[in-house]
């Protein structure tokens, strides 16, 4: 048992600290509110090695471990949570089956210039009918001599507006349920791929979640991405996965939050004193530390897990549960500690308290997580 | 940011002591494993009825110190079991999971008598108390609080004064777990009426000291099997070799000893946790009702993912906290692992109990013994309170 990172990795939190401060927070607020998805800030990323933090140089990526990518997404969340999302999505969605699931030519011709951030990738599971329960998709995908066509709807799809290679998932064979799910790997600048405007939400605003289309898109078989009918086991491999970035992405929102209310309730003074001087306000900050310390603990637990090949899928399911629910608590409070003055745009913790809501939904419900864990408990363990 | 563009590629060469790492020694598992047998075939059978007829179970402790699992934490030169604070607490842990009030006659030998003996007391005092107490030959107590001084530890009242080669004690502690059954106790007292906070002294307490009494043992709502008294000084005189530590240093003493033993309450809520989730299960799964184990019910499985959830939680504050122990964090690891763990238990308790319905609430049921057993580890060694002004002091330090 050690709690302490490498060099490297202190190295690597310091720089994306610096990178997160003068590059990305200047621009959190204003994309917030125009939704404008930052493009340069994923091409800087990229160039910083960001883009595929875990996957190995000769593909591109910075070849670092899954602690040092839950680092990244933590730093960057902690001053923007959509280009953490923005991240998280391109690296633990697109990136991540590509390297477990790809041929070596798809790894060359995909994931290459996606983990080095040249292109942006987008994940397509959800459809308006099937959430939680991709077994109810409706897309499909016909075979027709070496290509296959491509029909349906996907929405709530992040990076959507500006992708340019999807991860998609459609049905070779409704009738087989889950077990007809295959996953395709599709450039976005095919004929019949098409994708929706920007969507304003509650949150995580700049992210380019939108919808996408596709009619009669025709691709090459050679674009499909495992056999038929693994897309449902590449889809839950992938969320198993992706969860520890969203942990991560959880826990950066919380710290950013509980440093402004930290420091805010320092210099605000009321009754002759500084709400610190308060002991409910002390108490407040010792639970949201307490709690912020035990959801990164989780999260790093479940990132040394998967990055020993040992099981994680537990684990990430506990991190991501603990971490977002954290989050909304500790944004909660952050807000109430700043009193009138947090509900306002003029300070970062509205936003923070937004952004912090879509984490206990997206990649997999708090409800879907309790579904996961109980499963191992009651039948596995 | 050379860092990103050189990556580190060659990840298992990485030196094997540094970077985040979660798993357990073999030593560390080869103890939990030993003590979790140990637990479940020495300490588990007879437990309903001690809980019941208030039995303190010596015979235990006596198997127990012959196993060094009092004096865990002692180096090997004072016969001490030499482990580190992960090892002890996964002892705790264990033992707590099938008896909290074992766990607590133990957790104090350890954690409040041994401890500052070790960290202050003079070579000669060490040689003197230390073999004994690590080899379960003699039991051992602190006594800091008093009926008018709990969470306020610097006002306690009870006095020593230098007396030639002696201290001569005078006053009363409450709340004293092993009283009556311990040899030494670690006793806090004030040495200086004028000096405040710093006019507090530690001694090592012998039971055999002339003008030391213990009172009846208190009536308690759990840990029913440990026992609770006061402690008397009547001109109680303590050899001034006693003393731990300089004269003035008690509080700070008792401060270090609880920043150190409530990562013991940590685990001890960690183990009663883990009983509380194993208990929810197994009932979930017999219980049927309306044609079906009740955990087929998504009410059911969804308080049992939380309770697991908060479990992962507890152990990774605890044992993160233990292996910060040398640290400048560690005083804020300790109390967020303490105020957690203690809090997480009693919903886990309270919940694992609902799981059961009616039988939950009848004594033949496990459950209800450890339900009340779990609500006293937000109260000990600081209460949830106390914690979050530790941990707020911390925080608004910087």
């Amino acid at each position: 048992m050690r709690i302490e990172l490498t060099e490297e990795q202190k190295m690597l939190q310091e720089t994306v600290r610096r990178f997160a401060e003068e590059v990305v927070r200047p621009r959190a607020k204003e994309i917030d509110e125009s939704g404008e998805f930052p493009r340069p800030f994923f091409d800087q990323a990229g160039e910083l090695g960001l883009a595929g933090v875990s996957v190995p140089e000769e593909y591109g990526g910075a070849g670092m471990d899954t602690l040092s990518y839950c680092l990244v997404i933590e730093e960057i969340s902690r001053v923007c949570a959509t280009s953490g999302v923005i991240l998280s999505v391109n690296n633990s969605l697109v990136c991540d089956p590509l390297l477990k699931f790809g041929t070596e030519e798809q790894k060359k011709e995909f994931l290459t210039p996606l983990a080095a951030g040249k292109k942006l990738g987008c994940f397509a599971l959800t459809e308006p009918g099937a959430g939680s329960d991709p077994a109810g998709m409706r897309t499909t995908a016909r075979r027709d001599g070496d290509d296959y066509v491509l029909n349906g709807n996907k929405i709530f799809i992040t990076n959507g507006t500006d992708a340019d290679i999807a991860l998609v998932f459609a049905s070779v064979d409704l009738a087989k349920k889950h077990k007809g799910i295959t996953c395709f790997i599709v450039p976005a600048d095919l004929p019949g791929y098409s994708h929706g405007t920007h969507e304003f939400k509650l949150g995580v605003n700049a992210s380019g979640t939108t919808e996408l289309a596709f009619q009669d898109l025709r691709i090459p078989a050679r674009y499909r991405l495992g056999e038929e009918g693994d897309g449902f086991k590449i889809a839950m491999a992938t969320l198993d996965g992706g969860r520890i970035g969203i942990a991560a992405q959880a826990v950066g929102i919380a710290q950013g939050a509980f440093e402004e209310a930290l420091a805010y309730s320092q210099e605000r003074e009321q009754f002759g004193s500084s709400l610190s001087s308060f002991q409910a306000i002390q108490f407040y900050l010792a639970d949201m530390s307490t709690e912020l310390d035990a959801a990164r603990l989780l999260t790093w637990k479940a990132a040394w897990a998967k990055e020993n090949q040992k099981r994680f899928s537990l684990e990430a399911a506990q991190a991501k549960l603990f971490a977002s629910e954290m989050a909304q608590r500790v944004t909660n409070k952050a807000l109430q500690i700043h009193g009138g003055y947090g509900y306002t745009k003029e300070y970062n913790v509205e936003r923070y308290f937004r952004d912090a809501r879509i984490t206990e939904i997206y990649e997999g419900t708090s409800e879907i997580q309790k579904m996961v864990i109980a499963d191992w408990v009651l039948n596995k363990a | 940011m050379a860092v990103l563009t050189e990556p580190i590629s060659e990840k298992t060469e990485v030196d094997a002591g540094t970077g985040v790492d979660f798993s357990l020694t073999e030593d560390q598992q080869l103890i939990r494993d030993e003590v979790r047998r140990f637990a479940e075939e020495r300490i588990r059978p007879g437990i309903a009825e001690r809980d019941r007829e208030h039995i303190f179970p010596m015979d235990i402790f006596q198997e127990m110190g012959e196993m060094g699992l009092l004096g865990m934490l002692v180096p090997e030169e004072y016969d001490g079991g030499g482990v580190d604070t992960l090892a002890y607490l996964l002892a705790v842990e264990e033992i707590s999971r099938v008896d909290p009030a074992v766990a607590v006659t133990m957790s104090v030998t350890n954690s409040v008598c041994c401890w500052p003996i070790v960290h202050f007391g003079s070579e000669e005092l060490k040689r003197r108390v230390l073999p004994d107490l690590a080899s379960g030959k003699a039991l051992g107590g602190f006594g800091l609080t008093e009926p008018g001084a709990g969470s306020d530890a610097g006002s306690l009242k009870t006095s020593a004064r230098r007396d030639g080669d002696f201290w001569v004690l005078n006053g009363e502690k409450a709340w004293i777990t092993n009283a009556g059954f311990a040899r030494y106790f670690v006793v806090v007292a004030r040495t200086n009426p004028e000096a405040g906070k710093r006019g507090l002294s530690a001694f090592v307490v012998p039971a055999d000291a002339p003008g030391f009494s213990v009172g009846q043992p208190e009536e308690k709502m759990g840990l029913k099997s440990s026992r609770t008294a006061q402690i008397y000084f009547s001109d109680c005189r303590v050899p001034a070799a006693n003393l731990l530590g300089d004269e003035g240093q008690g509080l700070k003493i008792a401060l270090a000893t609880l920043d150190h033993s409530r990562l013991g309450i940590g685990a001890q809520a960690a183990g009663i946790h883990q009983r509380a989730l194993e208990l929810a299960v197994a009932y979930a799964k017999e219980r049927v009702q309306f044609g079906q184990p009740i955990a087929a019910n998504q009410a059911i499985q969804f308080k049992i993912a939380q309770m697991a959830t908060e479990l992962a939680a507890s152990r990774a504050l605890t044992y993160a906290a233990a292996a910060a122990e040398h640290t400048p964090r560690a005083g804020r690891l300790a109390a967020q692992a303490k105020v957690y763990s203690s809090e997480a238990a009693n919903r886990a308790c309270q919940e694992s109990l609902q799981i059961h319905g009616g039988n939950g609430f009848h004594d033949d049921y496990e459950i209800s013994r450890l339900y009340r057993d779990v609500r006293v580890t937000t109260i000990y060694e600081g209460t949830s309170e106390m914690q979050r002004m530790v941990i707020a002091r911390h925080l608004l330090q910087k």
